[in-house]
């Protein structure tokens, strides 16, 4: 019999990551992404949303050679090769933040405040760094 | 639509982590607020405000042991924010159907 904590890959949840953080001051971003490549790989409903200093993250032209740290940012525009299509930029925080779609890595969906909202309140497991 | 209860670990006279929650989170949801989180709970900071312009919106709570931790078991509150122990936090875990840490 199944118990209600097995895993059931028949079951599909939707799990969000929501990044929040600039990329190198501390190790959330860099732990955010490594766990999204965890999760790619049990095939759910994965989305990425990026808001407030997060957005930097995606900053084009990132070069850490200079602070002895790996610069993940070329890792964003492979997870489309995990199924990982769904990064969303809150326009906002972008907006606060002097950028625009073209400052970034990677194809994002732009989303406003009540987009983001809405589709943050339809997910069944919400992942914040 | 999914019955969420967001936590709040920073003071909001430092970061903007309650700014982004109180603009994210959906009218209904249950805030509560832990760790350095409580400041957002005491009246007559600057930050009181926000909150106060949103208890219409959202249920809001505050763990007591973070309070009483910081010296704060007795200092006033923002109008109807709840105060709860440990099994409150539990409780608020099972009645909402997931959970959003807004770090």
């Amino acid at each position: 019999m199944m118990e209600e904590d097995d895993f059931d890959p028949e079951v599909i949840k939707r799990f969000m990551f929501v990044n929040r953080k600039a990329p190198y001051g501390t190790v959330y971003a860099l732990e955010s992404l490594e766990t999204v490549l965890i999760s790619a790989a049990f095939d759910q409903d994965v989305s990425v949303v990026f808001l407030d200093d997060g957005v930097f993250q995606l900053k084009k032209g990132q070069d850490t050679t200079g602070i002895n740290m790996k610069n993940f940012s070329p890792t964003f525009r492979a997870l489309e090769g995990y199924d990982v299509e769904k990064l969303y930029v809150e326009k906002e925080s972008l907006e606060a933040r002097g950028l625009t779609e073209n400052d970034l890595v990677v194809d994002v969906e732009i989303l406003s405040t009540d987009e983001l909202r809405e589709i943050m309140a339809a997910q069944d497991v919400v992942i914040s760094a | 639509m999914t019955t969420m209860l967001h936590t709040v670990n920073k003071s909001p006279l430092e970061r903007n982590t309650l700014d982004s929650c109180l603009r994210l989170a959906t009218a209904g949801s249950a805030i509560l607020l832990i760790e350095d989180g409580v400041y957002g709970a005491l009246r007559g900071t600057t930050a009181a405000e926000k909150i106060a312009a949103r208890m219409k919106d959202f249920k809001i709570y505050v763990l007591g042991p973070d309070m009483a931790a910081r010296g704060l078991n007795e200092a006033p509150l923002v109008d109807g924010i709840e105060v709860v122990d440990y099994g409150g936090f539990v409780d608020l875990v099972a009645e909402h159907e997931a959970q959003q840490a807004w770090l």
